[in-house]
């Protein structure tokens, strides 16, 4: 193939912008503006009237919503609804019952809760995990049951045998009937040593038990199960247990109500002698029950009340108490008081008050109304909390070597609960009430402290100095007093504490915690109170409370033990300190930070701050105080990040320096903005991203000069923005990732150039293309899939060419100079095989010569003068370019060439169109041998088959266009391109 | 393989006199069954028993303690014929009255006097069959009663000093427990109740129980023989209890093991209850409080 010359194409681009302009017409609509439909025709259309009419052909009955407190609205709601819901509802409905149940009867109850208990009643189902979390063992357990695993069982029965052999004849005999009844059901056997999880596990196994039992009708077996097992909570054996082991056991309870429950509500439901299900109302009334169903009910109670021991009687009794509902109406409640006063006949003090609450706990489930309870519980207690320093008591203390303190606070969960539900949406004089009763009655710290956590914070708020005093004055046989001022502290955190008394009550409470020596015991105070002081003092006191916090946690290392306490302080004053100067202005607030000595656990903190910094600060800070701390704290991130450090972790302390960075701004005085950039990237410089921001921060910085001096620098911002120059040029090298350097290079050249700082653009310009090279082949993408590098090259390529037609040439190196380096390097840069992206490049680059070519430049950096005035249409440097231009067509051909074969096709016929659009655009068609090249490679295009018919077709267009506009070449050339 | 099965009308199952029991006899079978006639009885028994210990001493007057019969009805519910495969029900009807001269006592079923009302059904059949016979309880109440609950109530105070069976006083430790029963005479359908009052009390306390007691007589003019023995016990305090604090005392009648005091000629009903304090080293205390009840 001959070489083809270039021949540009004279353009004139005022002119064309002027032809092709749009006129501008007033736009209507916001494209922007949410999608909103105004005007909506009621469409009554075959759907709607379908599923009106299936709806009423089929009455659709949910099996499972006669236990459900909303079943009213639940035909209502399929109502007119669509018809695929209405199939689906049902298929749900009919799941199998078992696994139904239970969530059935679940959400009822929770239904009703909702009905009268507001979100302020916080339910059981949040303590039970807490209790249970926080009140373990590590001593051993026993179990009194007969209904275990029968792995345990057959042992029994071996050791039996084994017995048998040497005994008698008579013992031998005993031993059968023995394993007989073993067969039967089980003889009650106590098995020793359980370890707290073996022990878990067993009562987990009875559940099942009982569950099993229920479902195969052994109802007397799980009623069984269910005695024995409330029988185990008046064992006060392993005494720091009880109230895990109460949590577990009314578990079983709970589920064994529920069962019965059901179970008479199904009985109630079936009509004798049919199937046929009555539904019962939600709210049914007792005479609507049948006569079978309550002689089952009465059967079960008489059952219940024949029960011997008092422990397991009160338990199963209050845990069946929903099912009173089916005798009489209003017999449940009238139960609950008669069990309240049974409650007195259990003379152990803890067992007890676990048992009120018990009852108050099934009572506020079934008649939240009813509470004349709640004050016998709380008072029963009152009266029963001397026993405490009974001699029985202190026996099983001494047993069990628990201290006084210890197990007090085996109390406080259920006197928590019975408070709570005392105090639920009472009035303020109730509390007054109880304060009184307390005074007389116990006024013990136990009680205060449980006071002060069930009624709202508020009431508390309101009487912070007398609760001071209060807690002042209490015995101190019970809990440790520091755990009162926690307590208060939590509560005065939540509410508005009235302004007269803040200051006083902080002297007060602090004038105690000052004296706890146990770090433990203050810092727990402290990490409460900070949060107090923090909200209605001022910086004086914050600092003061601050600088006590480190006099107390330094002797020893003591703040080793207490990070967790010191990061929630921190984070505490942050989220509510939210101006920085003043923050950092206290001078306890970084030895305070100074405090936290393991690495990790001090970047967290810095971490905090810096998260807080970024989110509140709203506007720029120059307080060089802020700065410095800033940085400290900064530094300290920065330093942690090593080789093994996770990109995660990275990237967050990456975005909480660049969000510092962008925060710190000096106004005018532009040098110091650009010697902190200097300082950041001297204390930041392991950071891609840090430095990214910097470079990019400063060269927002050489603009905003330039924009200040409107384009005409003086000597000194010439020299400022050329040190902005020199920061970013010596900057840029010392990133990891060379796709951000290529990046960066090419920005800050062009602002260089924008600044008139020549030789500094070519620099850079230069220092990228001779990057190229270096450029991996794959670059990570967001999804972790590598990809190839060569599509980012492409554009990269395609927006460094388009800077490259406005940099003015170095007179010293001759005619595009630049340019001719990026094609060498090209030339030898090693491109994908399959690809063809080297030759869309190339078409690139002929289009940008093309347009060096012209007389003037389509844009130019504002007061630079590019190639075409230097220039000045010099025909030897037009000579120049094209010869240039001839060699890539030369490139360009050879290249069509090498992918000629019949399976590159696609491939072929893609570039020969590329070329073609890019002569018809650029080049000169009127000369013959561009006319013959352009017809030439269009039948090149179509040789295979294979050319986009669309593509061709919108040339084909574009020619057709610019011959009817009078281009000459165009005209001659139309007809040969064909489809 | 047939079956034979009575159901009655009333689920309870509970009668009085005058009532009318109402009921069907059911019948399965996979095949025609041919039988000889179904028959229907509605028996009353009062069965006495001798104590062990007491044996000897009766033998003499056995005869007197032959079961009484206070009630016997026998009706032809099928004649003799053939039923059909499946299932037959075939209803009946029988009025509850007594033998001339007897009384339907209440249902009863205690250690050596036992009352007990019987439906049975017998489903004679040829030789080569077995009879088929099924037989269901049913219950009686007293309709009216001349005797009425009253406020009766009974004030207790139990120390050391009322105490009668004590040979060492001064082993005895101090106490004193205070308290009253609502009312000793009392309804059978509504609980005991009470309040119980520990004032003081030297030893530590392992439970305070209620203990419901029968008390049963048989025999004539002759003699007799008296037993008295638990029905149930129900504590009412676990441990040491606080001192002062008034602990209830509640328990309900179980059914079929009490019923309105009783008294005939040949036997006697009669309850009473204990109130045991053990202390913790298993010595106990009792208060015995006798109960009149009735059923209105």
């Amino acid at each position: 193939m001959a070489a083809y010359e270039w021949h540009p194409k004279r353009r004139n681009y005022v002119l064309e912008l002027g032809s092709k302009c749009f006129n501008p017409v007033p736009a209507s609509s916001h494209p922007l503006k949410a999608i909103t439909v105004t005007d909506v025709q009621q469409k009554k259309g075959n759907s709607g009237a379908a599923a009106s009419s299936t709806s009423k052909k089929t009455p659709f009955v949910d099996p499972l919503s006669f236990s459900d407190p909303l079943s009213g609205g639940v035909s209502t709601e399929f109502e007119g609804s669509d018809p695929l819901s209405m199939m689906s509802a049902p298929s749900k409905s009919s799941m199998p019952s078992k696994s139904s149940r239970s969530n059935s009867v679940k959400s009822q109850k929770m239904d009703g809760e909702n009905e009268e208990i507001d979100d302020s009643f916080e339910p059981w189902s949040l303590k039970r995990a807490g209790i249970l979390t926080k009140y373990t063992t590590s001593e051993k357990l026993s179990i009194t049951t007969s209904f275990l695993s029968t792995g345990d069982q057959e042992r029994v029965v071996i050791r039996s045998q084994a017995q048998a052999q040497t005994g008698t004849v008579s013992d031998k005999v005993k031993n059968r009937l023995e394993q007989l009844d073993d067969f039967e059901e089980g003889s009650v056997k106590e098995m020793l040593n359980l370890s707290q999880q073996d022990y878990v596990k067993r009562i987990e196994e009875l559940n099942q038990a009982l569950i099993t039992a229920w479902d195969g009708d052994q109802r007397v077996k799980a009623l069984k199960i269910v005695i024995q097992c409330s029988k185990l909570l008046a064992d006060t054996s392993v005494i720091p247990f009880y109230p895990s082991k109460f949590v577990l056991i009314t578990d079983i309870l709970d589920t064994f109500g529920r069962l019965v429950y059901d179970r008479l509500l199904d009985k109630a439901q079936t009509v004798v002698g049919s199937n046929k299900i009555a539904k019962l109302p939600a709210k049914f009334t007792s005479d609507e029950v049948p006569e079978a169903a309550k002689e089952t009910c009465r059967n079960w109670f008489f059952k219940i009340a024949s029960i011997r021991e008092l422990i397991p009687r009160f338990y199963v009794e209050a845990a069946m108490l929903r099912s009173y509902n089916f005798l009489r109406t209003g017999e449940s409640t009238e139960v609950i008081d008669r069990l309240s006063y049974m409650s007195r006949g259990i003379g152990d003090p803890l067992v007890a008050v676990y048992a009120r609450c018990y009852l108050c706990r099934v009572g506020i489930l079934i008649a939240p109304k009813f509470r004349p309870h709640i004050p016998r519980c709380f008072e029963d207690f009152i009266i029963t909390f001397p026993q405490v320093q009974g001699e029985s008591v202190q026996n099983i203390l001494a047993t069990q070597k628990v201290e006084m303190p210890r197990y007090l606070t085996l109390i406080s969960p259920a006197l928590d609960w019975i408070l709570q539900c005392l105090a639920h949406q009472s009035s303020e004089t109730l509390l007054t009430q109880t304060l009184e009763r307390c005074k007389e009655g116990c006024n013990n710290a136990l009680m205060i402290n449980s006071i002060m956590s069930a009624f709202k914070p508020q009431y508390i708020a309101n009487r912070a100095l007398f609760f001071t005093e209060l807690i002042k004055s209490c015995e101190d046989t019970g809990l440790p007093k520091h755990m009162l001022y926690r307590t208060l502290g939590l509560c005065l955190v939540v509410a508005e504490t009235p302004e007269d008394q803040q200051l006083s009550v902080l002297n007060e409470v602090w004038k105690a915690v000052v004296k706890l020596k146990n770090p433990t015991e203050y810092i727990s105070c402290a990490e409460v109170w900070i949060e107090f002081v923090v909200k209605h003092f001022g910086k004086r006191e914050i600092n003061t409370f601050i600088g006590d916090i480190i006099k107390h946690m330094t002797p020893d290392r003591a703040y080793e033990e207490f990070y967790p306490q010191l990061q929630s302080v921190v984070s505490k004053i942050l989220a509510h300190q939210h101006d920085f100067s003043l923050l950092f202005s206290l001078e306890k607030f970084l030895p305070f930070i100074d405090m936290f000595q393991r690495e990790a656990i001090k970047v967290e903190v810095c971490k905090c701050v810096l998260e807080s910094f970024n989110k509140h600060q709203l506007t720029p800070v120059n307080d060089p105080v802020v700065i410095n701390a800033m940085m400290f704290l900064g530094k300290i991130m920065h330093d942690s990040v090593d080789a093994l450090t996770l990109d995660d972790e990275k990237r967050v302390i990456g975005n909480l320096l660049c969000g510092f960075i962008h925060l710190v701004q000096f106004g005018r005085d532009f040098e110091q903005q650009l010697s902190f950039y200097v300082e950041v990237r001297a204390a930041f410089s392991n950071l891609d991203s840090v430095l990214v921001t910097l470079i990019q921060s400063v060269n927002n910085l050489a603009v905003e000069t330039r924009k200040i001096v409107k384009g005409n620098h003086s000597r000194k911002t010439a020299a400022f923005v050329r040190a902005c120059a020199a920061y970013c040029f010596i900057t840029v090298p010392s990133l990891q990732s060379v796709f951000s350097q290529l990046q960066l290079y090419l920005l800050s050249g062009q602002v260089a150039l924008l600044n008139q700082c020549y030789s500094q653009g070519d620099a850079f310009l230069k220092a990228a293309i001779s990057l190229i090279p270096d450029m991996p082949k794959t670059m990570d993408a967001a999804d972790v899939k590598s990809r190839s590098s060569e599509p980012f090259l492409m554009e990269y390529l395609y927006s460094f060419i388009s800077t490259l037609l406005v940099t003015p040439d170095n007179p010293d190196v001759g005619v595009m100079y630049l340019l001719r380096g990026l094609l060498n390097v090209l030339q030898d840069y090693t491109w994908d095989q399959n690809g063809d992206l080297r030759i869309f490049v190339y078409t690139r680059v002929l289009a940008m010569l093309s347009s060096a070519a012209q007389e003037e430049y389509l844009y130019h950096f504002d007061k630079v003068d590019s190639n075409d005035s230097m220039y000045g249409s010099d025909p030897k440097f037009v000579a120049e370019v094209q010869s240039m231009a001839a060699t890539l067509i030369g490139e360009i051909l050879a290249h069509l060439k090498t992918i000629s074969a019949p399976e590159f096709a696609k491939r072929q016929s893609t570039l020969a169109l590329e070329l073609v659009a890019t002569l018809i655009c650029h080049g000169d068609l009127s000369q013959t041998s561009m006319a013959s090249l352009t017809s030439n490679l269009w039948t090149l295009a179509q040789k295979n088959g294979q050319a986009d018919v669309k593509v061709m077709k919108k040339l084909q267009e574009n020619i057709k266009t610019k011959a009817a506009a009078g281009n000459a070449g165009c005209q001659a050339l139309a007809p040969k391109l064909t489809v | 393989m047939a079956l034979i099965d009575i159901r009655l009308k009333k689920v309870n199952k509970i009668f009085k006199e005058g009532d009318v029991i109402a009921g069907v006899v059911v019948v399965q079978s996979k095949g025609d069954l041919q039988h000889q006639g179904i028959t229907l009885t509605m028996e009353g028994m009062v069965n006495l028993q001798l104590s062990a210990k007491s044996v000897g001493l009766f033998e003499a007057f056995y005869n007197s303690l032959k079961p009484i019969q206070v009630l016997m009805y026998t009706l032809e519910v099928a004649k003799p014929g053939r039923l059909p495969s499946g299932k037959t029900e075939i209803p009946f009807e029988v009025p509850l009255k007594p033998k001339p001269g007897k009384t339907l006592y209440e249902t009863y079923h205690g250690v050596f006097v036992n009352i007990q009302y019987l439906v049975r059904v017998e489903m004679k059949r040829s030789l080569l069959n077995k009879d088929l016979q099924k037989q269901t309880e049913f219950i009686i109440e007293y309709k009216t009663q001349e005797e009425r609950a009253k406020d009766k109530p009974v004030n207790f105070t139990i120390t050391p000093d009322t105490l009668t069976n004590v040979k060492e006083k001064q082993n005895v430790p101090k106490f004193k427990v205070k308290g009253h029963i609502d009312s000793s005479c009392l309804q059978i359908t509504k609980p005991l109740t009470g309040e119980l009052i520990v004032e003081h009390c030297e030893a530590l306390i392992k439970s305070i129980e209620i203990q419901l007691v029968r008390v049963e007589t048989c025999g004539c003019a002759e003699g007799f023989a008296k037993d008295a023995t638990e029905i149930q016990n129900i504590q009412i305090a676990d441990g040491d209890v606080t001192r002062n604090s008034a602990i209830p005392i509640h328990m309900v009648f179980p059914r079929l093991f009490t019923c309105p005091s009783l008294s005939t000629n040949n036997f006697k009903v009669d309850f009473e209850i204990n109130i045991v304090v053990v202390f913790s080293d298993d010595h106990l205390v009792t208060e015995n409080f006798p109960l009149r009840l009735t059923r209105f």
